[in-house]
């Protein structure tokens, strides 16, 4: 984990103490609303549908047990006992009191946190993959460099008013599980063959209602550039990106009005100016960073476990979850483990109760060297802990409803807040899910269904990232009531794909069903091990169609 | 402009009265100084000033739109450059000033007119502005405080191009 120094803490401190001000001056009514809003924004705080909702950064997605305790403290003292972990390795609070947020915030400084361009116009929270530096299919650790752009692009006084949010995201593995090809700029990181770092960079991706995935506009470009080329690209971005609406507001909309080649010619002529002056990275100060991410020291393993053997022999329930819920480590004798926030209806998809983020606090450090990680699906990680000790955490687990194996499965359902909280939405998300996850609760159904990811979003935003769903789920509002559009196909990873639409909306109480038959057609269809989404490509829309709009039903 | 602030070598402020007056729309009929759009800057300066033999009466406002390096020419002859800030929202400006101070070599007055607020200021301080038009509702006196900003910038900005990890190195 990246360790605060001096400067970290003045700045976070500082930032605390300048919020409080803004928000007293806007309690006295010195600052209007809308003179308060970018403010408010800038720093984790938005106006939802019943009470202000406040998101607190978690740095590429990594938090230590001290930090989780702290969230933990903040849902009970503030929230109503949960809090909310998102898609970008985020974590958000529901029911907040404006005057109650200085206080939040200085609690969370005091463990080196802070809700800082959460929100608004600017350079976002920098996300990774969940498994960083410990995965096995990883090429290099993204985090020092993922760290080094948290620290550059916060309060970067030329880049506060951006035309429109700005979303980076690096990965570093074989399997992208960052989503990256969906970020206004998306870094490929890996290493040459003489064992330099280098960046494939994308640029221009993004969901909303005008989904772009993103396209490369500079390969291999030394570590060194990192800073001075996003820098480059920012800057044209600000000074050229439209402003007049805020739908087309995004860098994805310029990069297509002026094709990729013209962007990128933009971008070089700017970089030219910059890319050999200060912003030129040191290794001295790739260094310093890196030492914060050194690996624990791993205690050996043996090589055959027999306990661990035998449990999973003898528990089919651990086995499944061993199966489904954990992954493969660098270190021999080592996985990471996903706790699911998905039970089912229990819970909506992403909360947490404080009471749970303490036992995961107190799992970390029992079992993983006291690190937490947040998945791009909305799930926890501890991403080091020893085989011998999964039967015992597994347990612990199932005792807290964080055991449910279903990660990757259809019912690991990414939702955004939907109608519930957010002002915006056409429809409800959250029940849907859960009616969905109720309808796919038989275990060895879900199993057989193999990896699906079925996202939901409440409207055109896409919050919930439907487009990149294999299967999608859109709420529409027909004539003041809620229906719900289905795409499939979507992909999320380096074969990233826009679902497509497979035809008119379905009621709530229709979805599950309508669900069902998809999964129905895939059963029926598939050859092998063939995953959902791969039938999909190689037998298009069609089946699909006619299984769920049977011919009488369409109209000539 | 009577709610001008402006850097000086004792610190930021306020100027009692500042002659310029701000005309974007049609000829003003005030008398004194004016700061003129690009474009009728252009049209309005006399082939001297133009080439750069003499110095021009009016100054120049960059609109979002403009580019910055247009200016390029100028920089002899200009008085005084300003920025506008159509809504505090609009973040472009913050682009032009970090351009003309960086790379295009302007020295003189650089002023944020317009939308101009406190919470804004610090930010539009390190992208090389040192004259700031507080919006006429506002009171100057206030907005000075919003210049002190933050202690720590890790990156770099028009007034200190060095990113912090090379100022960290160097300290030591
Ligand atoms: C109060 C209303 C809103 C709520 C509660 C909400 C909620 C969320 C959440 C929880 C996420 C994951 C966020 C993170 O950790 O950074 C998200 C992402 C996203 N939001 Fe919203 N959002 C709201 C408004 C909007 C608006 C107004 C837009 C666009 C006009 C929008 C577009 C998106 C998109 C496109 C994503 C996900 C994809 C990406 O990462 O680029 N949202 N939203
Ligand atoms: S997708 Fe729409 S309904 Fe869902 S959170 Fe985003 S803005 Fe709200």
């Amino acid at each position: 984990m990246y360790h605060y120094d001096e400067y970290d803490r003045a700045l976070v401190a500082e930032r605390v103490a300048q919020f409080r001000d803004q928000i007293s001056r806007r309690l006295s009514g010195e600052l209007s609303e809308e003179e308060f809003l970018p403010l408010r924004l800038q720093n984790g705080l938005y106006l939802q549908r019943h009470a202000y909702m406040l998101r607190v950064a978690i740095p590429y997605g990594t938090l230590s047990a001290d930090q989780l305790r702290a969230l933990a403290s903040v849902a009970r003292d503030f929230d109503r006992g949960y809090g909310h972990f998102t898609t970008r390795q985020n974590i958000q609070f529901n029911w907040i009191e404006l005057e109650q947020v200085g206080d939040i915030l200085a609690r969370l400084a005091a463990v080196d946190m802070h809700a800082i361009q959460t929100s608004g116009n600017c350079v976002r929270n920098i996300s990774t993959d969940a498994f960083a530096g410990v995965a096995a299919d990883e090429l290099l650790d993204p985090r020092p460099l993922a760290e080094i752009l948290r620290q550059w692009s916060t309060v970067n006084p030329e880049f506060l008013y951006l035309p429109r949010k700005f979303k980076i995201a690096l990965c570093s593995a074989s399997e992208d599980r960052a989503a990256v090809m969906m970020h206004d700029i998306g870094l490929y990181l890996y290493r040459d063959g003489a064992g330099e770092m280098l960046f494939d960079v994308m640029v221009g991706g993004g969901l909303g209602r005008t989904p772009i995935l993103s396209q490369p506009i500079r390969k291999a470009l030394p570590w060194q550039h990192l800073l001075s080329y996003v820098e480059a690209v920012l800057r044209v971005y600000n000074r050229h990106g439209r402003r007049d609406n805020k739908y087309k507001a995004r860098i994805k909309i310029l990069v297509k009005a002026l094709g990729i080649e013209a962007f990128a010619r933009e971008v070089e002529a700017e970089w030219e100016h910059i890319k050999d002056g200060p912003a030129e990275l040191t290794r001295a100060e790739y260094e310093r960073v890196a030492a914060s991410f050194q690996p624990p020291a791993y205690p050996p393993q043996p090589a055959v476990d027999l306990a661990f053997g035998s449990a999973l022999a003898r528990d089919a329930g651990f086995a499944r979850w061993v199966q489904r819920n954990t992954h493969a480590h660098k270190q021999p004798g080592y996985v990471s483990v996903t706790l699911s926030t998905k039970p089912g209806a229990a819970m909506p998809p992403g909360d947490v109760t404080a009471a749970q983020m303490e036992q995961i606090a107190q799992m970390a450090e029992r079992f993983g060297f006291g690190e937490i990680r947040i998945a791009h699906e909305q799930n926890l990680v501890l991403p080091d802990v020893a085989k011998t000790d999964l039967y015992a955490l597994w347990q612990q687990a199932c005792a807290f409803g964080l055991a449910t194996p279903n990660i990757g499965l259809l019912t690991d359902v990414i939702a955004c807040p939907g109608g519930d909280y957010c002002a915006l939405a056409n429809a409800k998300s959250i029940p849907v899910a859960q009616a969905i996850q109720q309808r796919f609760a038989d275990p060895e159904l879900l199993q057989d269904l193999g990896e699906i990811s079925l996202n939901i979003s409440g409207c055109m935003n896409a919050c919930g990232h439907h487009h990149i769903g294999n299967i999608g789920i859109l709420g529409v509002d027909k004539n003041g009531s809620e229906w719900y559009q289905l795409t499939i196909g979507g992909a999320q990873g380096k074969h990233s794909a826009l679902g497509k639409v497979i035809g008119p909306a379905f009621s709530a109480e229709d979805v599950p069903e309508v669900i069902a038959q998809l999964a129905e057609v895939y059963r029926a269809q598939r050859q092998g091990e063939e995953r959902f989404v791969d039938t999909v490509e190689r037998i298009g829309l069609a089946p699909f169609k006619a299984r769920v709009y049977p011919p009488q039903e369409t109209r000539a | 402009m009577n709610n001008l602030i402006r850097l000086t070598e004792h610190g930021p402020e306020r100027v009692g009265t500042d002659p310029w007056t701000l005309a974007l729309t049609e000829e003003p009929a005030a008398a004194g100084p004016r700061i003129l759009s690009l474009e009728a800057w252009l049209q309005r300066q006399p082939e001297a000033v133009l080439s750069g033999q003499a110095p021009s009466a009016d100054a120049v406002c960059l609109q979002p739109d403009d580019e910055a390096e247009q200016l390029q020419p100028y920089l002899a002859v200009l008085p005084l450059i300003a920025v506008l800030f159509p809504s505090f929202r609009d973040g472009r400006g913050y682009s032009q000033a970090y351009l003309l101070r960086t790379r295009i070599g302007w020295t003189g007055e650089l002023r944020a007119v317009g939308d101009v607020l406190r919470d804004q200021l610090s930010h539009m301080r390190q992208c090389g502005f040192d004259a700031f038009a507080i919006r006429e509702d506002k009171s100057a006196e206030d907005a000075i405080k919003g210049l002190g900003g933050m202690s720590v910038l890790y990156g770099r900005s028009a007034i200190e191009p060095r990113p912090l990890f090379r100022r960290r190195a160097s300290e030591c």
